[in-house]
């Protein structure tokens, strides 16, 4: 995808991904030395969402599948976890594969249907989904409704209630990140991949060789739909608390901008646009409630003068998943 | 005489009141070269549309390999062996040229259901892609994106990824299209070391490659064909020099 030959493509983005994995995986032990908790909560906060950020640019960065519903999977994974719990199913080996379960078939049958259109209607149709899990939520008054419903642990692992510290937690969740991100950089390689960017690029050329697009672009929602519904489990778990604001429009706007601001087409990218995303909201939120005036002209000027997003300015340099 | 690969049987098309195919039947025997010639215009890449499967046909039918294929989508009908090659050259720009190659002779060997091998460091899979570049003079040219090559060498690789798919009937829609002198007689020497290998079906405007190769003319103007035979018959029918060739273009 790019004019470098292949070996000093990939050391340029085994570099990059060190240097962000290396940053998450140090900073426990910085924050515990300065003894700041916040930073750790913060940052698994960032984790989570790059989780959803990574699986959101696989179909939107290469397969060109603008969803403006990818918040659902997030509300989705978290309600899966919150609701068994509520009943008293608290272990991971129950919970995950119902999660997994529960999103992916979400995906399936709203994706087999969106798929069908294209553009402009593609985005109206998968925000309309979107909506429609968001108002499921709201309605759910055994579960809380409108207020959400709170969660009194966190998932256990067969029993132990490890999960509960910490620094357990963050690096479980530091964990998911890295296998999400390793996986979907194998989708993106593998012969799955490459008809997956084709048809982004022209599916008639895909049709004129004998490819029909239509299922491999399902398949890549279906994944990316699961792989958002884990972050929502964690997201659950991070907050303890679970409420129908997790699949609201502006989150799957959100979820867009960080695959935008991070460099479309890149994996690597969206784990630094969730990053950014997050921190600049964070910090400009400081300084004044009218953040979003700052943030919307930033994020215009990085989209029109820093075509490959950000990650592009890493030495990971960009388009290199 | 044998079977037609591909037989047209009264095939029609219109847009509103243009009658874009008019009950159009034709046939492609195996191993021969098909010439269709006629004005811009004339419905030549409409009618190849048809037979590949991108436009459906009013009425008539489609046969190919010894079976209907009228109802047939696209996809399909390039994997019974049936390809074509685009007018307006249909590439994936951010791929190499190699990697254009390579995803075609992904889909000719069965589903890409497959998730866990980095398909670019499938050794097997390179050699063969480069094998296809080299027979149309691109294998310098592997690892450019092949929205960065030359009008000329996107001509070749439009050419080189129908060739990878290993057709028994190939559609050609003017691969010579805006083509330096130069690359039209290196395209028509590839395509006349095709010949024989599989049939083909070939739109030009470029007349001495036309009669270069062609076994058979068939005319079409207006949507219809007008005459079919022989380079010679077609050199020498008078309607035909009327209606299209000019005297000067046949001299
Ligand atoms: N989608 C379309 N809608 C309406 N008219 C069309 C369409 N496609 C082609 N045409 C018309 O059909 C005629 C035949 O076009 P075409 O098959 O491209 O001709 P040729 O390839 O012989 O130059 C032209 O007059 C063209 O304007
Ligand atoms: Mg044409």
């Amino acid at each position: 995808m790019s004019t470098q030959s292949a070996p000093a493509r990939l050391s340029r983005e085994l570099i990059g991904a060190l240097i962000v994995f290396a940053l998450f995986a140090g900073l426990p032990i910085l924050a515990d030395a300065m003894g700041d908790t916040f930073v750790v909560f913060f940052t698994i906060r960032i984790m989570v969402f790059a989780i959803a950020a990574v699986s959101l640019s696989l179909i939107l960065g290469y397969g060109a599948m603008v969803s403006f519903g990818h918040a659902a999977y997030l509300g989705l994974g978290a309600y899966c976890v919150a609701i068994l719990a509520e009943h008293g199913i608290w272990d991971v080996t129950v919970s995950l594969p119902v999660t997994l379960a529960v999103c992916g078939l979400f995906a399936l049958v709203t994706g087999a249907i969106s798929l069908k259109t294209r553009g402009v209607y593609f985005i109206m149709i998968t925000l309309a989904f979107g909506q429609m899990a968001y108002y499921t939520a709201t309605s759910l008054s055994a579960y809380g409704g409108d207020d959400g419903l709170t969660m009194w642990g966190r998932t256990e692992i067969l029993g132990s209630t490890a999960l509960g510290d910490r620094t357990v937690f963050y690096y479980v969740v530091l964990g998911c990140l890295l296998t999400c991100y390793l996986l979907a950089r194998m989708i993106v390689a593998s012969r799955f991949g490459r008809v997956l960017q084709g048809a982004k690029q022209s599916e008639m050329r895909l049709r004129a060789i004998g490819i029909d697009p239509y299922a491999y672009r399902l398949i890549a929602y279906v994944i990316a739909g699961m792989m958002a519904g884990l972050a929502g489990a964690l997201l659950a778990n991070a907050a303890e608390f679970v409420s129908p604001a997790y699949m609201s429009w502006h989150r799957s706007g959100e979820l867009i901008v960080m695959v935008v601001l991070g460099g479309l087409g890149s994996l690597l990218g969206a784990i630094v646009g969730a990053a950014s995303f997050l921190v600049l909201e964070e910090v400009l939120s400081h300084f004044t409630e009218h953040w979003r005036l700052i943030f919307g002209p930033f994020l215009v000027l990085v989209v029109l003068f820093g075509r490959g997003g950000l990650i592009s300015l890493l030495p990971g340099g960009r388009k290199n998943g | 005489m044998a079977e037609p690969i591909l037989a047209l049987d009264d095939l029609c098309k219109a847009y509103g009141a243009l009658k874009v195919t008019s009950h159009v039947s034709l046939d492609v025997r195996p191993g021969e070269i098909h010439a269709v010639i006629g004005p811009n215009g004339a419905g030549k890449t409409t009618l190849i549309g048809q037979i590949s499967g991108s436009l459906a046909p009013d009425s008539g039918r489609i046969r190919f390999d010894g079976r209907d294929v009228t109802a047939l989508p696209m996809h399909a009908r390039a994997h019974a062996g049936l390809l074509r090659s685009f007018q307006i050259t249909e590439i994936l720009p951010a791929f190499t040229a190699r990697e254009n190659v390579a995803l075609a002779l992904q889909a000719r060997e069965g589903h890409s259901f497959r998730f866990w091998r980095n398909v670019s460091r499938d050794a097997d899979l390179n050699a063969r892609a480069d094998a296809c570049l080299a027979e149309l003079g691109l294998e310098a040219r592997a690892e450019v994106p092949a929205g960065t090559l030359s009008h000329g060498e996107k001509r070749a690789l439009e050419l080189a990824i129908a060739m990878a798919c290993e057709p028994k009937l190939l559609l050609l829609d003017e691969p010579m299209a805006g083509t330096g002198r130069e690359e039209t007689d290196r395209l028509v020497e590839v395509l006349r070391a095709l010949k024989g290998r599989y049939a083909m079906l070939l739109v030009e405007h470029d007349m001495s490659a036309v009669f270069a190769l062609a076994d058979r003319i068939s005319v079409l103007v207006y949507g219809e064909i007008v005459a079919t035979g022989t380079p010679e018959e077609i050199r020498d029918n008078p309607r035909v020099r009327e209606a299209y060739l000019g005297e000067e273009a046949v001299a």
